[in-house]
Order: C-alpha cells, then structure tokens, then sequence
C-alpha cells in the first residue's frame, strides 16, 4: 500500500502559503499599481515596470550591491569557515568546547547581532575595534559611515562563518585518514596533502556550503536594515522593503521581487543539482 | 604479509605524528583557542557589558573589572519586553508544533512507504525553501490585510510554519531512511496497520531526530525578521522588533543594548547549543549525517 494522503495537508500548506503569492507576485509585476495613487485598483501594462526598474539608477545599485555583499560574504565566510574546520578537525584538549564556542555566532539572534556590531564593535567612538587598532596607532575609523559595505560584509561574515565552518568539518572527518596516513608515508608535504587529496575530498561539501549560504546571504534584510541603512548597503531585499511599504509601489516592486526570484532560482538550480547527488547517495530503500 | 607491513606502517607514522604533534602541535591548539576566543568575543563581550552600568560601559580602555548590576535588565523588563518575548514564544513553539504534526506523516509517505513521485515532492519541497521569501511578501501583505490577519500571531504562526516545512520533511526523512528495513517488515508481517507502524514503530525511533528537527525550526522562527517586520506593526511583534524599538525609545546606551539582546538571544543559544549535534545535518536539509 502507497498512499499520498499524509502528503497532501503539508503540499496544501506549502502551495497556498509559499507558492500562490510567487504566482501573484508575478501577475502584480505586470500591472501600474500604487496603492496611495490608483484608486481602481491594477491595470494592466505589461512589461512595462521591467523596462522602467531597468532604468533606474537605485535598482541597478541595489542589484550590484547584493552581488558584492553576498560575493564578499560567502567567499570571506568560506575561506574563514575552511580555516575553523582544519584547526578543529586536528585532536586537542577541549576540542568540544572550543567547537561548541565557535558555533555560537550562527545562533545569536541576527537582529541583535546588526546592532551590537554597529555598536560595541564597530562604534566609532566606544568601539572595540577602534580601541584595539588604536593601541597600535591607527586612528579611529568611521566604520559605518565611510565602509558600510565593508561594514556589513564583516557583519555576515561573523555570522555565516559558523555555517561554513560546520558542513566542512563534516566534509573532514568523513575523509578516510588511512588514505592521508599513506600520502604522508609516501613523502607528501602537509601542503599537497590538503591540495591533492583533502580539497578533492571537501569539493561536494564546498559546493553545498556555497550555495547554501549563498541563497540565505542572497536574502540578507537584518543586518541592512539595522546597521547600515544608506545607498551604499542597500540590497534587493532592502530597496524592495522600501518601494512597497514606503513607497506602496505594488507593481515596480513585485517586477523587482521577480527579478530576485530569478537571481535565486538561477542559484538554487545549481544547489539543487548538488542536492540530487547527495539525495542519491542517501538513498536507502526508497527507490 | 602485504596487511602486515601495512598496518606496521601506519604505527611506525602514527608514532612519529605524534612526536611532531608535540613539538607543533601545541602551537597550533593554542592557536586554535585564541581564535575561538576571539571569534566568540563579541557575544563574550555582549555578556560582560549586560552586567555594567551604562558609565562603565563606555570606558576606554574597557572596564574588565566592574561593579555587577542588574539594572539593564530591571530597564530592559520594565520597557515592556514580556509581551514581545510572549509572541516569539507563540509564534515559533505554535508553528513548530505544527511543523511537526505535519512534516511527520509527509515524510513518511516519502521514505517507508514512498510514493511513486517522492523525488518530484523532495524537489518541489526544497525548491520553495529556496525562493527568497521578499519574492512573495507583497501578495503575503495584501492578502493577510483582505482576510485581517495583519499584525496577529496567528499569521506568524502560518507563515512560520510554511517556511519551516519543507526543511522538516527532509531532515525527517532522512532520520526515517536509516530505520532498518527487517524492523518495518517485521511489524508488517505481525500484521501493524499505517497507524500502529507509524506510532510504535517509527516514532519512537526518530524521536531524538525529531527533537533536533524541532530545535532547528524553533531557532529559524525565533530569529526570524523580515516577515516581522513587514507583517506586524504593534500587537504581534516579536523580540528581534523589540529591540529596534528599544534602539529608537532609550537611545544607544550600550549596557542596556546589550543587556535586551542577552535575553532576546537566550532561548535560541540554548537551543542550539542542544540540538548541536544534529546542527550540520539541519543545515545541509539532512545531506550530511
């Protein structure tokens, strides 16, 4: 006996809340609609919104922006999540801990993570930071102000590096060790050790954290939104925020949301090519 | 005679690792410990600064040694953080218990006795984790206020539990795929119906995954903005709004900025820190064991 029936309450859910308004979001982003100005509410033009974001100096801004933030982000997450992993994968006392330590930034409420950075952390005048670069004679920065999107990408990084830092120790200690034991035998440098053998080992864990992390840094609005607000940092999800609770631009900002949506699924068939890999190798009896 | 020669290898190696460890290696776990310390430091820092008075918060050099004081949190409960910590915890334990009732029996129709299109489900479930939620908000907006959902838990409750879904039905999934088949089939034979094979069987033997599924949800619905933000205005608003609103009422005084985000990141931290084990396995939708 197969039945479908306990799939369909989690399918209905899942369509009506998570589908249905992509689908309207895409009809909206064809229609001049602004809630404090078209009193009769959409009419339809079209393309037209898509050919007027495309002009627009803050779309195209706000476009480049999210490319910046979230390259910069993933790639300063990964390489200081690869660096955490190697140094925790080693054996050493209180290796427990210190794992359980290094997993904290990841948990700590985003909200609260945006504001105690732009504060305590990077605070131009009470900040550590500056404090700390201040006993060493540089004069303090006005984080925020002068690199705010250096600012943000410091801010992700703290916060994703966790993430980054844990499918790759996975990706380690699944590596057979008897393999590494005979490369060192053989004479291999601990350099080409990790080059040939380790990197080669991590490629699908990497592939996975990177997209991964991607779609979720792609979606960043709390640390925007709370630190940095400005044309500098202001990213997709951010300007999109803006033209329609303060600007109530219905269409303009579905025609972006759509755009996002595409930006994503573009992303997200990649992951899911990784995913379709790693469904297969976890199989079990269900074929 | 090959094995052997092998297996006296890796002890010969094995043996000199261990030397080159302790000439090195303590080098490198001191290192490793610096940077933990220094990577947990701003939450370290968070803590310590709960506890000062806002003048000893801003001292330069900074105060390690300081009179301990309540007050940031006598501040902090006083401008009213109940009702807000009250809707976080609404929202995220009501839609996990949802999550739950309704990822379970979904994920059992996708691995123990699977449909014929699971992997078409798998995908469809995992391609609505990955769209960005700002792609769906302004229908989400108009439509919460047509029904008058705006600004109520329940319509934090229903989104959470949207988004959490498909992240659930994976991870319990997986979970359900390392029950040994012989269990299954031998409860089949002894004549177990769907309802006896799912709750004296299956459930007790994915319940620790369960828990960690639960924790992961737990944590995204807590710390969970945007929608928050968009959907909410006064009555519904959950911790992360709490303390922008704290921001823009008290002004920025760092010990009571720090003293609020302690107890808005509490639960979570906890949570996390149990369900650590099963963290990884979350993160990747249960790819990775």
């Amino acid at each position: 006996m197969k039945v479908a029936l306990p799939l369909y309450p989690t399918m209905i859910v899942v369509l009506l809340v998570s589908q249905l308004p992509f689908l309207l979001t895409l009809w909206y982003s064809l229609n001049d609609w602004n809630l404090a100005t078209s009193q009769d509410g959409p009419e339809f033009i079209g393309l037209a919104n898509y050919a007027e974001i495309f002009t627009e100096p803050e779309f195209l801004q706000a476009a480049g922006n999210t490319a910046i933030m979230t390259v910069g982000a993933v790639l300063i997450s990964f390489i200081v999540g690869l660096l955490l992993a190697l140094l925790v994968n080693r054996e050493f006392r209180g290796r427990g801990v210190v794992r359980t330590l290094l997993i904290i930034p990841f948990l700590v409420l985003p909200a609260a993570t945006a504001l105690l950075w732009k504060n305590t952390m990077l605070g131009t005048t009470y900040g550590i930071v500056n404090w700390v670069i201040g006993l060493v004679g540089i004069p303090p920065v006005d984080w925020l102000g002068q690199h705010p999107m250096l600012s943000v990408i410091i801010i992700l990084s703290w916060q994703w590096s966790p993430f980054f830092m844990l499918i790759l120790l996975a990706g380690l200690q699944s590596e057979d060790p008897s393999i590494i034991e005979a490369a060192k035998v053989d004479g291999a440098r601990s350099f080409d050790r990790f080059r040939y053998l380790t990197w080669r080992h991590l490629r699908p864990y990497s592939e996975l954290s990177v997209v991964l992390g991607s779609i979720y840094i792609i979606q960043t609005f709390d640390a925007v939104y709370l630190a940095a607000q400005g044309s500098a940092t202001t990213n997709l999800p951010y300007y999109l925020y803006q033209r329609a609770f303060r600007g109530l631009e219905i269409g303009q900002a579905s025609a972006m949301a759509v755009i996002v949506l595409i930006a994503t699924l573009i992303i997200a068939s990649i992951g899911l090519r990784v995913a379709s890999n790693l469904l297969k190798s976890t199989e079990g009896r269900a074929s | 005679m090959t094995t052997r020669t092998a297996t006296e290898l890796i002890t010969v190696t094995s043996t000199r690792r261990r030397r080159t460890q302790g000439r090195y290696g303590w080098m490198l776990s001191a290192l490793t410990w610096i940077v933990a310390l220094l990577t947990v430091f701003p939450f370290i820092w968070m803590i310590i600064t709960a506890f000062k008075s806002e003048v000893d918060a801003v001292t330069l050099p900074p105060k390690l040694f300081f009179e301990p004081t309540l007050e940031q949190f006598q501040t902090a409960f006083a401008n009213n953080f109940l009702p807000f910590f009250q809707n976080s915890i609404t929202s995220s334990v009501v839609s996990v218990v949802l999550v739950m009732v309704l990822a379970l029996p979904a994920a059992y129709a996708l691995s123990i006795r699977p449909i014929r299109a699971w992997r078409d489900v798998m995908f469809f479930l995992l391609s609505t984790r990955m769209l960005p939620i700002a792609g769906a908000i302004i229908p989400i907006y108009l439509i919460s206020n047509w029904l008058g959902l705006l600004d109520q838990t329940v319509l934090l409750i229903i989104m959470y539990t949207a988004m959490n879904l498909p992240l659930a039905v994976w991870l319990i999934r997986s979970f359900m795929v390392e029950i040994p088949k012989e269990i299954l089939e031998a409860a089949r034979v002894d004549g177990a119906n769907f309802y006896q094979e799912l709750w004296r069987i299956v459930w007790p033997m994915v319940a620790p995954g369960l828990a960690a599924t639960a924790l992961l949800c737990f944590i995204f619905s807590w710390n969970e903005f945007f929608l928050a933000r968009s959907l909410t205005s006064v009555q519904a608003q959950t911790v992360p709004l709490y303390l922008v609103g704290f921001i823009s009422t008290q002004g920025l005084f760092l010990a009571k900025l720090s003293a609020a985000s302690l107890l808005a990141t509490l639960p979570v931290v906890l949570a996390g820190l149990l369900a650590q084990k099963q963290l990884v396995r979350g993160l990747s939708l249960g790819a990775i064991k």
